[in-house]
């Protein structure tokens, strides 16, 4: 029985009392309520128990790497929105990064500050979005809306300084496009006030549900060695307790100045490295975006928030990498540059990639009920993975 | 009901050329589509109203609230939406089948209205099997569910009916044992025996007769939510893993049965759960002089106390993740089935013990609820104080929902 490109073999077993009993090959998506985007499962499943889970990646695939070699260094920036649309912040920042090291571009103080500031909420706005889709996964759908809300008024925050809610486009190559707004800074505090109150409330309200735990704990664990194996990064790395941060290990933009700490699962309920560990990681990691962004509003220094870029910008021949701590971890920018106005080559490599690699691994001898709460957990993001 | 036609035939209203079963068959036929379409299609239309307003105050929204004043209407409109809309029935799927099951799991819950109490006169026939007949034709439900998941060919629609027919017969044991306490306290199968073997005040109640009936209770209620295939155990449509279970291929009219018998399974729980532990329609007057207010008054206690069961069902959906295949039935082979097998055995030693009952266990058990309860809307009180929300933000009038200023 082939299932476009996938031989799945129907394993026929004769079952103690002479029952002949044949595996079911369940096709989950790329329409299905809980695969987040267009993401296709092909499920081998006995009953309930999968046997196997196997990805198949690309239904959302827009070729953003190649426009970026035909649209000019500027012109990619709006593309670099739709990479990962749910933190668009971290792509606009990444691609930036990128054409500011080819071309030795010194970035003024206050725009690396409001970088930092714009990142660390986008991060709240992503988390929020991923916990809650958690939630609802396990069939809870009123966490959902109260995350929702809270994000709504992020959405806010990142209307009054860049003009859009969801596609920022809000990094230049150099710096910023627009320096914080009169009086947003307060309405940021406010909001942070509201939103730390707001993560206790949550906890409470679902975090340590009986149900949500049980739903949760011992689910899909990934060992550390497992999970650096499979190249997991970001929050599914460090629920597996790998205390390992882009922030903190290779330092970029103004981070060192800044106080935080990397939360790490700590097999709080079950497990080390299970589903509930990178769940609970995502929500103590929105208590540190918190303090960071308090910091950075505090010290943020006066100045000019753009660099002096050229229009017709040609940064030199020759490549770079840089990489940053997205939403999703380890977010890297590979751009190749021959002198032209337009990059010669460029490559992403995203969190969500290497978190659905695993999949099939871990979603052995898992029900199907499962499979959405790993997915989620993973915080799969289908634009990421395809790009 | 019987004697009512009886009545009417003697004093020559109905013409007795007619043989009387005739008149009997059309009494039931005439009174039975007065309930049908007057309460039992109403009222599954009105809860789908009640569960979007309560869950949209529960989610900080509005609900629906285009339709009618507060968006009260919109069960009209959406049903007639959907008798409108095409039936569409998938081209591999097992016909006959597949436009039979609705019918069979709309039948199984209109037909409880049979023997369900209204007020102490109002019921279509108070048979003496009462209790019994409920629980048999609740199970139709699973024959037809099983129907729809089969008949669809669907995997997704498969896997939620196997589901829902696992879930349904397993609870049905738990559910059962559940309600023999109280038919060996009543030593009646009937509906309205039951009811007036309680009296009005909560001391008189089946709920606080002793400790074993409470367990009961919640045993019960518990295993009705189960049967009743709602959160945490809506696992047969369980929407983020199956789609939509057993009605995935379902459109129109068919798949507004459905639904229409699971919101009206919501009264049809709390209606007995009423019946049997809150004593039923049970008013502390005897209003001997005044039929229709009795039955008027009857009627509103015991809708009261049936609809707080709906609304607690709606509460517990929205608040409440879902369990897994496999958690749902270690709860119930593992914990549900054994304390109730505990509460037969230790109403019936009760029973033995105190013949009489036990006053002062009543009251205890009375107060304590009642503590109970208290301590929980202080809880509620103190985080909705800690969440600094005003009473502007928690009034129960949804358009009240605005933006909160910072």
């Amino acid at each position: 029985m082939g299932l476009a490109g996938f031989e799945v073999e129907i394993e026929r077993s004769r079952n103690g009392g002479g029952v002949v009993t044949e595996d079911m090959t369940l096709n989950m998506g790329p329409q299905h309520p809980s695969t987040h985007g267009v993401l296709r499962f092909v499920v081998r499943a006995d009953g309930e128990v999968m046997k196997s889970a196997v990805p198949d990646v690309g239904y959302l695939h827009r070729s953003i790497e190649k426009i970026a070699e035909k649209v000019g260094w500027h012109g990619f920036i709006p593309y670099t929105d739709r990479v990962d649309y749910v933190a668009a912040m971290f792509c606009n920042h990444g691609w930036a990064m990128a054409a500011e090291k080819l071309a030795g571009i010194e970035v003024p103080k206050r725009a690396e500050y409001c970088r930092v500031i714009a990142d660390e909420l986008c991060r709240l706005h992503s988390h929020l979005l991923s916990v809650g889709s958690m939630a609802m996964d396990i069939g809870a759908f009123t966490p959902f809306t109260h995350a929702i809300r809270e994000r709504e008024y992020l959405n806010d925050l990142f209307e009054e300084l860049c003009g859009a809610r969801l596609t920022f486009h809000y990094m230049r190559i150099g710096g910023v496009g627009w320096d914080l707004p009169p009086g947003w800074a307060e309405k940021v505090l406010a909001f942070l006030d509201r939103f730390e109150a707001m993560i206790d409330e949550y906890n409470r309200l679902i975090s340590y549900n009986k149900i949500f735990v049980e739903r949760l704990a011992n689910v899909a664990v990934i060992t550390a060695a497992e999970a650096i194996d499979y190249n997991l990064v970001g929050p599914n790395l460090r629920g597996s307790g790998v205390r390992y941060d882009v922030r903190k290990d290779d330092p970029y933009s103004v981070y060192p100045e800044l106080d935080f700490e990397v939360p790490v699962g700590r097999g709080e309920m079950g497990t080390l490295g299970d589903s509930f560990d990178r769940y609970i990681v995502r929500m103590e990691e929105m208590k540190q975006s918190c303090r960071i962004i308090r910091q950075a509003l505090r010290q943020i220094p006066k100045g000019p928030v753009i660099a002096k870029v050229p229009r017709n910008f040609k940064p030199p021949a020759g490549d770079c990498y840089v990489r940053l701590e997205s939403a999703r971890g380890d977010m890297g920018w590979y751009v190749v540059s021959d002198g032209t106005a337009f990059p010669h080559r460029c490559k992403i490599r995203t969190g969500s990639f290497s978190g659905i690699s695993i999949i099939e691994h871990v979603s052995r001898d898992l029900m199907i009920a499962d499979l959405v709460a790993v997915i989620a957990s993973l915080d799969l993001v289908a634009p990421e993975i395809d790009r | 009901m019987q004697e009512l036609v009886d009545s009417l035939i003697a004093s020559g209203l109905l013409p007795d050329t007619v043989p009387a079963w005739a008149h009997y068959l059309a009494a039931m036929l005439l009174f039975g589509g007065i309930v049908v379409f007057g309460f039992v299609l109403p009222i599954a239309g009105i809860t789908t109203w009640v569960e979007r307003r309560v869950m949209g105050r529960m989610q900080s929204r509005i609900g629906p609230n285009r339709v009618g004043p507060a968006g009260f209407l919109q069960w009209l409109a959406d049903g007639i939406k959907n008798l409108l809309k095409e039936d569409i029935v998938p081209r591999a799927a097992d016909v006959p089948l597949f436009k039979l099951a609705p019918y069979v799991v709309i039948v199984g819950f209109v037909a409880t209205f049979v023997v369900l109490p209204f007020s102490g006169d109002l019921i279509i026939a108070d048979m003496n099997v009462g209790i019994l007949y409920v629980t048999s034709v609740t199970a139709l439900v699973v024959v037809g569910i099983l129907m729809a998941g089969w008949a669809s060919n669907n995997k997704w629609s498969l896997l939620g009916g196997i589901r829902s027919a696992a879930q349904i017969v397993s609870y049905e044991i738990p559910a059962g044992l559940s309600i023999f306490p109280i038919v060996a306290l009543t030593g009646t199968l009937s509906m309205q025996g039951i009811i007036r073997a309680q009296g009005p005040h909560p001391w008189q109640w089946f709920l606080f007769d002793n400790p074993f009936t409470l367990c009961a209770f919640v045993v019960f209620f518990v295993s009705a939510l189960a049967e009743g295939n709602r959160t945490p155990f809506d696992l047969p449509e369980a929407e983020s893993e199956l789609v939509a279970g057993f009605a995935t291929e379902y459109s129109g009219m068919r798949n507004l049965l459905f639904f229409m018998a699971e919101w009206g399974n919501l009264y049809v729980i709390g209606a007995i759960v009423t019946t049997l532990f809150l004593g039923g329609w049970q008013i502390p007057w005897a209003l001997d002089g005044q039929p229709v207010l009795r039955n008027v008054l009857q009627f509103g206690v015991f809708f009261a106390k049936a609809y707080f069961f709906v609304f607690l069902a709606i509460w517990l959906r929205w608040t409440l993740p879902r369990v897994r295949v496999d958690q749902m039935m270690t709860m119930c082979w593992k914990y549900l089935v054994p304390i109730a097998l505990v509460n037969l055995l230790g109403t019936a030693v009760w029973m033995l013990v105190f013949p009489e009952g036990v006053p002062a266990v009543r009251w205890l058990l009375t107060l304590g609820a009642g503590v109970a309860l208290l301590a929980f809307f202080w809880r509620v009180r103190h985080h909705v104080v800690a969440a600094g929300y005003g009473l502007k933000q928690l009034s129960f009038n949804p358009l009240a929902t605005r933006r909160v200023e910072w």
